[in-house]
């Protein structure tokens, strides 16, 4: 559809294609639990965006259309690795196990990140673009000296490609043999910025000139993009250095509930990605080869609906912090400044003191 | 008790040698810092030592050595970077203060930034642009970072492995004019607290505190303001975030008078806040307002004059003058 290079082992009518270095080998099983994530993943986006306009939320990132990518990507690792999110890795963080009502504390404004990382393995967002891909790297260059078999995976969008840090982070990924996978969505828009702006060649092409290898994957074929990471990953893991994966896709809605895209893109453009929904396709496959019924797909939308309720009432009880929280985690070994801080809001009857 | 002579730059060296003998998880990273042993020789040995896994030569990205010392932090691991120089440090501005100072509130605590980021600051070596400036209010301005700077080889030695074994991430100040000094380094025990204030000469007249590079110049001030008849209580303030306060009040209140001599720009500046901050705490007690001594507000000046632009004995007498003019 784009680019002859691109991996694709699922077309957007959901016809399962050959490809010479790839064949899927996701069970029926499996994949109908990663439609399940996609389908939840899709209802928690929706409700977001609901609640951010209905002023539950001070700002939401949509992923409609990157389903695949995020979940194909995120059940290709195993619970040992760790990953480097930016703020638009709801599927990531599904496929972690971080539970939904915690990425949503980011977007409540309850917290600056959401969740503890170490348990789902899975960092505190980047909101600055390209420095999770510095840290990523690095985590990696750990797992080499620990003499581990894990891979670090980072997560980072087209626009963000153009960043000192990505690079920064190529460079030395490549140098160091670092097991790590980027994970590069391009999902064609940074914000108003076309992809055009961003590179004049493909993406995945610019790893070649690093010195390890790109491959530019259909982002809307759950099959490529789990077969093509999960090699990629095990590639890292068993010491065969880093991995660019471009997950060629598209943001079916705004960059974030602030945006309007409709001053800067056609319709016309988003009406061609609709014909490759990612979720469309892996249901048409279901039908098709597991003989998934109506009444199967019927009970996971009726699950997606009530996620949707509970997550509401999740965030809805998240209420706002006492002041005095935010001099907490500043510092591990405190600081007088921090001390004082505290005092001035406990004499100011702003809050009750630590507790 | 053991002591020995050595330089600033050895005591660097034989602190990070120490500090790595006994945490397996400290790491060195910075350019040219293994066979060449940093520009200033400060890692000399060590990659030889501990191998090229624990002292990495960096390729040429600022960024990078902070920002992969990030997660190695989020691995356990402590890695010192090595800016080559103060400016240097800049393209790593970004992950110092976006990641290295808020992902410890990110995670909720989770995280711990045990890094140390050692920064070859000041001027006073006759060097090119960008090799002799004075950003350590940049950091010093940022919750989530502590900033000190060592002043002395028994400190250097000291404040080194302190700042290691910090949970904290520390911006780490070497006054690089100082490095070749020689001095007494004790082997058996830390002078004080990482960031406790150090009383370098006593005295009754005036509080003159500084870190650095202007120590030696204030002492130098304060032999022949004691020539005068004017007694100089000098300060090595050694943290500049968190700042030893209660040191400074406990002087001032004695003395009633403050300057702060520092090669920084005086603008927003770490002299600026302290004076600002002492007058607070020590109102009544003060018998004059306080003056910071240090840089001009431009770049950094070509170094055929940086003599004019660094603060001198006579800048330093001058403003004792003025101090002890409100009398």
């Amino acid at each position: 559809m784009v680019d002859e290079e691109l991996v694709q082992l699922l077309t957007p009518e959901g016809q399962r294609v050959e490809h010479p270095d790839y064949t899927s080998t996701l069970s029926n099983e499996k994949i109908f639990s990663m439609y399940r994530d996609m389908v939840i993943i899709r209802r928690l986006c929706n409700e977001s965006t609901s609640l951010q306009r209905q002023g539950q939320l001070a700002l939401w990132a949509p992923i409609q259309g990157q389903e695949a990518a995020q979940i194909g990507a995120g059940r290709a690792l195993q619970p040992m690795d760790f990953t480097f999110p930016t703020y638009r890795e709801h599927g990531i963080a599904w496929s972690r196990g971080v539970p939904p009502a915690n990425m949503l504390r980011l977007f409540r404004a309850v917290s600056n990140g959401g969740w503890d990382p170490y348990t789902y393995r899975h960092s505190v967002p980047a909101i600055v673009l390209g420095n999770q891909v510095l840290n990523a790297v690095g985590y990696a260059m750990g797992i080499q000296r620990d003499g581990a078999e894990e891979a670090a995976m980072t997560f980072f969008g087209d626009g963000a490609s153009s960043q000192g840090d990505v690079l920064e982070g190529f460079v030395w990924a490549a140098s160091f043999n670092a097991p790590v996978v980027f994970f590069c969505q391009n999902n064609q828009w940074g914000i108003s910025t076309p992809m055009s702006t961003q590179s004049k060649v493909p993406l995945y092409r610019r790893a070649r000139g690093f010195g390890f290898p790109g491959i530019r994957v259909d982002g809307n074929d759950l099959l490529a993009v789990y077969e093509v990471a999960r090699t990629a990953l095990e590639n890292a893991r068993a010491g065969g250095g880093p991995t660019l994966i471009e997950a060629y896709t598209y943001r079916m809605g705004a960059h974030t509930t602030s945006d309007d895209p409709t001053r800067y893109r056609v319709e016309a453009e988003v009406e061609v990605w609709k014909h490759r929904d990612p979720i469309e396709r892996v249901k048409a496959l279901l039908v098709r080869e597991a003989k998934t019924t109506q009444a199967e797909f019927d009970a996971i939308d009726a699950e997606a609906e009530e996620f949707a309720l509970q997550l509401r009432a999740d965030v809805l009880a998240m209420g706002r912090p006492d002041p005095i929280t935010m001099f907490d985690n500043v510092y591990a070994e405190g600081h007088p400044l921090i001390e004082e801080g505290r005092r001035e809001m406990v004499e100011l009857g702003i809050s009750g003191g630590a507790h | 008790m053991a002591t020995v002579t050595m330089t600033m730059a050895k005591a660097l060296n034989e602190g990070l040698r120490r500090a790595m003998e006994k945490n397996s998880k400290v790491l060195i990273m910075g350019e040219d810092v293994g066979k060449l042993g940093g520009v200033f020789r400060i890692t000399d040995g060590l990659q030889k030592d501990f191998g090229p896994d624990r002292v990495v030569d960096a390729p040429l990205a600022e960024s990078a050595i902070v920002g992969t010392a990030v997660g190695l932090a989020i691995r356990g691991y402590r890695t010192v970077c090595e800016m080559q120089f103060d400016g240097f440090v800049y393209p790593a501005f970004d992950q110092i203060v976006s990641q290295v100072a808020k992902l410890r509130k990110r995670s909720e605590g989770a995280y711990t930034m045990g890094l140390v980021i050692r920064l070859p600051f000041q001027g006073g070596i006759g060097a090119i642009e960008h090799h002799s400036e004075s950003p350590e209010a940049l950091f010093a301005h940022t919750g989530g970072l502590k900033v000190m700077a060592c002043s002395t080889p028994n400190d250097a030695y000291w404040m080194i492995q302190q700042a290691i074994e910090s949970d904290d991430p520390v911006i780490f100040c070497e006054p690089k004019s100082r490095y070749w000094e020689k001095g007494e380094v004790d082997l058996d025990a830390a002078p004080a607290g990482l960031f406790d204030a150090a009383v370098r000469r006593p005295g009754t007249d005036i509080t003159v505190a500084g870190y650095g590079s202007t120590m030696k110049t204030i002492l130098r001030a304060a032999e022949t303001a004691a020539g005068e008849g004017v007694s100089l209580e000098v300060i090595d303030l050694r943290g500049l975030s968190p700042v030893d306060t209660a040191a400074l009040v406990d002087s001032v209140t004695k003395t009633g008078r403050l300057i702060v001599v520092q090669e920084a720009p005086v603008h927003a500046s770490i002299g600026a806040s302290i004076v600002a901050d002492v007058t607070h705490r020590c109102f009544y007690s003060m018998r004059a307002p306080g003056l910071v001594v240090g840089g001009y507000h431009i770049p950094y000046p070509p170094t055929r004059i940086e003599e004019d632009y660094r603060p001198t004995v006579d800048r330093i007498l001058d403003a004792v003058d003025r101090v002890m003019e409100f009398d």
